[in-house]
């Protein structure tokens, strides 16, 4: 809606150098919008020396005053007529503004040592915090024996279905593509070599004992774990973490530990089922590309991996699935009452469990490595 | 200046589901009001309120604000519509991320019509308007009070000069005497800005100190809208039994008194 005509804000001089400045019209700041250019270019060109007239002004509020008050150079010129409800308005502005708001201190040399040391600190205590949530499962653990009718089933199950089951058909879709991806890949490879059939030793070793178990972690990571560093994190928003407290029930033995056994348990379980289809993108696509039927791929394969593979595999999705529910908890249980914190620690939770599923890994590829490889 | 009301409701009706909140709902705000609407929980007072937001569209019916349907036009012709109201809700709604400061600015910086100097001045004013010290400026909203933040949260909707103030739950959650201090803070802006208010409250001191007129919402629609000592003589139940209650007639011997 255009103000109406006599409602925009206008500056009128009497044509003389120096003489008076008749102001009229609306000086709010929705009719000043429209032509706020054309006005801060005549209040520039004005000087709190020269005769004023704010008589004609039909309309003032806080910010048609603060660009009167800035033009006149924040103090009262010498000859000026105002309405007094006007001139209130602007003492309002000139007592309000006479001390400064505070400014955050600028960045220096030292604060970079602040942040660092920050930073470090900031690691020891995610440390310590971590080594507590790890006690604290075990002093629950310990309970639960001593008290097995107050195992939170429920809660255990209701996790499995949620990062177990309804996981599936993503980590099948993954599995698939990457087994045929990976089965195409190698074909071209051996066929120029005419060693064929160690696609089912490339395509067995690999996916079992390697890219399955960290293939489902990574996917699992981004799409457990920050669901649960996130639940954790609304829960303390609104304080349903106190609430329980307040009720004198263990946060740690229902929403932690709950969860940490249910992805422990879902995970080998998931890595199975991934491996399972993605040896099976790998079959076909070695059926098509080279001609590879499926029965000889089923037959050759527990010849030329040995069983060991899977069990290192199930291991790998057991720890990974301790280590991403841990971690995804303790970020939760970190998140502070504001969208900022929210947001950081469940990207920090994604970040650090798939980090610390890659670390681990390497440690199982070192501890492993005179089992269950043909010489 | 437009002599259409603040706000007109015609023919209101809401579902949720099955449960039908408003039917035919009809009400006229005329500028300068100060408006309070009461109503039983889960009568559809904070529904309604979304509804003028244009949080919400009701089912059937109209809202105008200013003699126009707030939804109609462009972006931008929507978007300078909704600068014309400030909106104060229940729990404050500060920008977590942002401090006092930018929480208050945050409507000009966006406007991009103020220099940086002015934007300043103007949230200087507004808190001084509410009553915060301008060390307060640097505070982040989760280090304040409850009260703090509904004064943060009222500077921010006021900072843009408002033609109407919509309040929801304006002192809940505040102590007696915090409430009271608001209440002043409220009334003493709608005389001076000239401000059309609408509020929703539970609070029978804050709606006979505050409201010039009471919409009472009940049996999904408006069953009365008139000043204080009209309202009381309908005949209605709930109008009987919100009013008549201990808490009511406390409520009403100390407006007497004043």
């Amino acid at each position: 809606m255009q103000p109406q005509r006599e409602a925009i804000p206008r500056i009128e001089t009497d044509g003389v150098r120096g003489g008076a400045l008749r102001l009229t019209g609306d000086w709010t700041l929705r009719s000043l919008s429209p032509c706020i250019r054309r006005v801060r270019r005549m209040l520039n060109a004005a000087d709190a020396s020269r005769d004023w007239t704010l008589e004609g002004i039909t309309r003032l509020d806080s910010f048609g005053a603060t660009m009167l008050w800035r033009a006149w150079g924040r103090r009262w010129p010498e000859r000026l007529a105002i309405r007094p409800e006007h001139r209130t308005i602007i003492d309002e502005i000139a007592r309000s503004t006479a001390a400064p708001l505070p400014t955050p201190a600028p960045y220096d040399i030292a604060d970079l040592l602040v942040v660092i040391g920050r930073a470090v600190f900031g690691f020891g205590n995610h440390a310590l915090d971590f080594v507590r949530l790890i006690g604290q499962l075990c002093i629950d653990l310990l309970y639960l024996l001593r008290y097995p009718r107050e195992w939170p089933l429920r809660e255990v199950s209701a996790n499995v279905f949620k990062v177990g089951v309804k996981a599936m058909p993503v980590a099948a879709l993954v599995g698939f593509l990457i087994g045929v991806v990976l089965s195409y890949l190698s074909a071209l490879q051996l066929q120029a070599f005419g060693a064929d059939i160690f696609i089912v030793n490339i395509l067995g070793l690999g996916i079992i004992r390697e890219l399955g178990p960290v293939l489902v972690s990574i996917l699992v990571a981004g799409r457990s774990g920050s669901a649960m560093t996130a639940q954790l994190g609304v829960m303390r928003v609104t304080e349903e973490i106190d609430a329980l407290a307040a009720m004198g029930i263990s946060r740690s033995l229902r929403l932690v530990l709950p969860k940490v056994i249910a992805l422990s348990l879902a995970m080998p379980l998931l890595v199975l089922w991934t491996s399972g289809i993605a040896l099976l993108g790998g079959m076909l696509s070695a059926w098509v590309q080279m001609d590879l039927s499926p029965g000889f791929f089923i037959e050759t394969l527990p010849t030329v991996v040995p069983i060991a593979n899977l069990y290192i595999g199930l291991a790998k999705g057991l720890v990974f699935g301790f280590l991403i529910a841990l971690v995804a908890c303790h970020f939760g249980l970190r998140v502070k009452p504001n969208t900022e914190s929210l947001s950081t620690n469940t990207t920090a939770s994604v970040v650090s469990s798939i980090t610390i599923v890659i670390l681990v890994d390497a440690v199982f590829a070192i501890a492993t490595r005179s089992i269950g490889v043909p010489l | 200046m437009t002599d259409a009301p603040a706000i007109e409701l015609e023919g209101i009706s809401t579902r949720f589901g099955t449960n039908i909140v408003h039917e035919g709902l009809g009400l006229t705000i005329a500028t300068g009001e100060m408006v309070s609407l009461v109503g039983g929980s889960g009568s559809g007072k904070t529904t309604l309120l979304r509804h003028i937001i244009g949080l919400t569209r009701p089912a059937a019916g109209r809202v105008l604000l200013f003699g126009e349907p707030l939804l109609d036009g462009d972006i931008r012709e929507q978007r300078e519509r909704r600068r014309r109201f400030g909106v104060l809700f229940q729990q404050g709604a500060l920008f977590s991320a942002l401090n006092v400061e930018q929480n208050i600015g945050f409507p000009l910086r966006e406007l991009d019509i103020a220099t940086e100097a002015e934007i300043r001045d103007l949230i200087a004013q507004k808190m001084g308007m509410v009553e915060l010290e301008p060390e307060h400026a640097l505070l982040m909203p989760a280090e304040l009070s409850g009260g703090m933040v509904k004064r943060v949260a009222l500077a921010r909707s006021l900072v843009l000069e408002p033609e109407l103030l919509l309040l929801d739950e304006p002192t809940a959650g505040l102590d007696p005497e915090r409430s009271a201090g608001f209440i002043r803070l409220i009334r003493s802006l709608h005389e001076r800005l000239h401000l059309t208010v609408v509020l929703v409250t539970h609070d029978i001191d804050t709606l006979v100190a505050l409201s010039t007129k009471i919409a009472v919402l009940a049996d999904r629609r408006i069953v009365s809208y008139a000043g204080l000592n009209d309202t009381l003589k309908v005949d209605h139940p709930f109008i009987q039994s919100f009013f008549g209650g201990e808490q009511g007639r406390r409520a009403m011997a100390r407006h007497g008194e004043n």
